[in-house]
């Protein structure tokens, strides 16, 4: 498996991959925000009148608030009225098809991403690896999904993974109890502005002691200039049941930026297990810092019931900016959470990354590993909060964050937050940076390996506490993100 | 073809802005089947010389020429000179956390055949190679798992070292230091890596304080440094006599 992965890194070329632009007619809303856009998304995808009226609420809301200014980045002013909205490529407009009828350009899309979506070919994969793995992709294109694989099989399981605007139509019951709920609207000022435009997303809900029999995946790909993506994404697991599900990212190279804003609500109720993982590798911006997509995501989990977890892992290689803070609420008591996270920076990329674990039941622990990586002229920061309320007797902290440097110029910087209102808690922190040492390198070359991959392997070392938490397939793909971000750190 | 041939080597050492003349007017040549042993007090140039033929960044040849295989050293990158087969024992290992001993060793070697426009070993093979040389250096399984020298202590430092060389195979070793903080356990595996690596193809040019490594690795030719320069070589009996009577015998 190591080597597997060393060899497919020496393989792999080190340009953005995904770059390309996919050439489909869309249908795109003119750039702009009002309460009329509001109610146009509203009404193309056909949604009842209570989340109509939920999305205006959210407008309005978000028209009071102003964006964040306490990250560690620094970027001119987005202007909310330059975005346009809505986009989807013309191809679907009539209507949920089968994946026969996919437009090709789009399959076509996938294939050079490297993502399965014809359920034969994923199958022969399968065999071939000798892997009862299999994974179902919803695949979401600018603003609406495209497809989704595996949707029979998973159904024999009594499981639900289809776009959130399906399960809008099919599962009202369960999208209203859950919808904001984890995340309020009012949360912030880009999960407000989610919760007004948000288009499409996954929409998974496990049944009762039911073992999800296959990894969940959403790829989200932006395609149209001047369009945000605004996806929206809930997870239940109810009583004992356990889902382990992964997102992907990518963006065609743009020399303007592009916002991306989601919301990613986890409920995890008694005895409940969820393990979110995510590569995220949307366009960073060329060497100049021009360009890239701006990435502001609100991800949370509730840990609603007796011994539920959730488990946040992370690998953030694109963007131009990171802000993103995958955080649980431990309100079940003996509930666990998890947050492992890579945040790799080269040129100019900015990430102020971390998580929140709000401790409320009794019993609880979380676990939080960060691994920052700055190169060229980047910044990486990690910003953390541990609160243990007066109700969380015993609850229970580990903290440890790295920051690896790479070269003179980059920076990183920890902000770690504690806050404890119960004597009976234990909260440990460690953190650490260091250095890419002449001496690290030296030993590589001397042994025959080049600076480039010598790099490589040193930061792979570094983040290996956190690859161990990514499913297989991904962790090859982690260690290639990472070569291929790091090209020209060294020299 | 000799394997090293140095001639009139001059090199100086930049540290925090100053200058120092550290090899002045070197001579030292290995052919293939030989055993060579540097000795020499502190400060006498026997650690930069093992770094400039490995080409560590930070040492400027003044004068004087590196030939390695008949082929140029001056100017090369040190992964290249390692491609080409020549190999560094360090006398203090860094570690690379993280990175287990047998994911390097494997990517060490990939790119040692890669550049020489090989095949890579078999995954399996290569494990297998590995394992049986590990517990001749009595190294456990567990040590080919742990990170690269992350938590080693001395000796197993040296001997991953040792281990190193014997895995890759290279057509000279220049050993720095490799038996200071041994004890006599560990010189005596060192040593007898040491041996079982010697070839009448390959060369080793072991830098040493003291003779002691040289009763268990018995060198060809024994040369004393001084103040940048050889001034004096001879056969194994040089060895002991400086061992009785000391460096300023010979100053």
């Amino acid at each position: 498996m190591a080597n597997q992965s060393v060899q497919d890194i020496i393989d792999s070329e080190k340009v953005y991959e995904a770059g390309f632009i996919t050439d489909v007619e869309s249908e795109t809303l003119p750039p702009g925000l009002d309460e009329n856009v509001v109610r146009h998304i509203s009404s193309q995808k056909n949604e009842p009148e209570w989340l109509t009226t939920w999305r205006l609420r959210a407008f309005k809301s978000w028209q009071s608030m102003s964006p964040p200014a306490w990250g560690h980045i620094d970027h001119p002013e987005i202007d909310f009225q330059s975005i346009s909205y809505y986009s989807a490529p013309k191809s679907h407009l009539d209507g949920p098809k089968s994946l026969d009828e996919v437009d090709p350009e789009l399959l076509a899309t996938y294939e050079k991403l490297g993502i399965p979506l014809h359920e034969q070919e994923a199958l022969a994969g399968v065999v071939q690896n000798s892997d009862n793995n299999n994974v179902a992709v919803d695949v979401v294109f600018d603003s609406v999904s495209i497809t989704t694989t595996f949707k029979e099989k998973l159904a024999e399981a009594g499981v639900i993974f289809c776009p959130i605007s399906e399960a809008v139509q099919k599962h009202p019951e369960l999208v209203k109890k859950y919808l904001g709920k984890v995340i309020p609207q009012r949360d912030n000022f880009f999960a407000a502005l989610n919760s007004a435009v948000f288009t499409d997303g996954s929409f998974v809900y496990i049944p009762k002691g039911v073992r999800c029999p296959m990894e969940l995946s959403t790829y989200f790909r932006i395609n149209e200039r001047n369009t945000g993506q605004f996806e929206r994404t809930l997870i239940i697991a109810d009583e004992g049941s356990h889902v382990s599900y992964l997102e992907g990212c990518t963006a065609p190279m743009r020399d303007e930026n592009q916002l991306h804003a989601a919301v990613v609500e986890l409920v995890a109720l008694g005895d409940a297990e969820i393990k979110y993982s995510t590569v995220q590798n949307w366009y960073p911006g060329d060497a100049e810092g021009r360009g890239g997509i701006y990435n502001f995501v609100t991800k949370r989990g509730l840990c609603a019931g007796r011994k539920a977890k959730i488990s946040w892992t992370q690998i953030e290689t694109g963007s131009a900016i990171t802000w993103k803070y995958p955080s649980v609420i431990l309100r079940g008591d003996e509930s666990v959470g998890e947050f492992y996270s890579v945040a790799l920076t080269n040129n100019k990329q900015q990430a102020d990354t971390g998580t929140k674990m709000i401790h409320i039941g009794r019993d609880t622990k979380s676990t939080i590993i960060a691994k920052g990586i700055s190169a060229g002229k980047s910044d990486s920061t990690y910003r953390g909060l541990v609160r243990v309320s007066p109700t969380a007797s015993d609850a229970r902290n580990f903290t440890q964050c790295d920051s690896l440097l790479i070269g003179n110029e980059c920076g990183a910087h920890t902000f770690p937050y504690i806050e404890s209102k119960n004597s009976s808690c234990v909260v440990e922190h460690e953190a650490s940076t260091s250095k890419v040492s002449e001496d690290q390198l030296f030993l590589c070359q001397q042994r025959g390996i080049d600076a480039e991959k010598a790099v490589s392997i040193i930061v792979n070392g570094f983040c290996k506490d956190v690859f161990r938490e990514l499913p297989m397939e991904f962790a090859v793909e982690a260690g290639k993100l990472l070569e291929v971000s790091l090209e020209g750190a060294v020299g | 073809m000799s394997l090293l041939s140095i001639d009139n080597l001059s090199v100086n050492v930049e540290s925090s802005g100053e200058v120092r003349p550290v090899l002045n007017g070197l001579k030292l040549q290995i052919n293939p089947g030989e055993v060579h042993a540097i000795m020499g007090p502190n400060g006498s140039g026997k650690s930069t010389l093992a770094h400039v033929v490995a080409r560590k960044p930070g040492y400027s040849i003044q004068s004087g020429v590196v030939l390695f295989k008949d082929q140029l050293l001056n100017e090369m990158e040190p992964e290249e000179v390692a491609q080409s087969g020549l190999f560094l024992g360090f006398q203090y290992p860094v570690e690379i956390p993280g990175v287990s001993n047998m994911e390097f060793l494997k990517a060490s070697s990939d790119s040692l055949n890669k550049a020489r426009s090989k095949e890579p070993e078999s995954t399996t093979d290569f494990m297998k190679r590995v394992r049986s040389i590990a517990s001749s250096l009595d190294l456990d399984q567990d040590f080919l798992k742990r990170g690269v020298n992350e938590g080693f202590s001395g000796g197993e430092k040296k001997r991953n070292e040792i281990l190193q060389m014997l895995v890759l195979k290279p057509d000279l070793a220049v050993l720095d230091e490799t038996d200071s903080g041994l004890d006599i356990d560990a010189l005596k595996t060192v040593s007898n890596g040491v041996n079982a690596f010697r070839e009448s193809s390959n060369g080793v040019l072991l830098i040493t304080h003291y003779q002691r490594l040289l009763d268990y690795v018995v060198p060809d030719f024994v040369h004393v440094l001084s103040e940048g320069r050889i001034i004096q070589s001879g056969d194994k009996s040089l060895a002991l006599e400086l061992e009785s009577k000391g460096y300023a015998w010979l100053q």
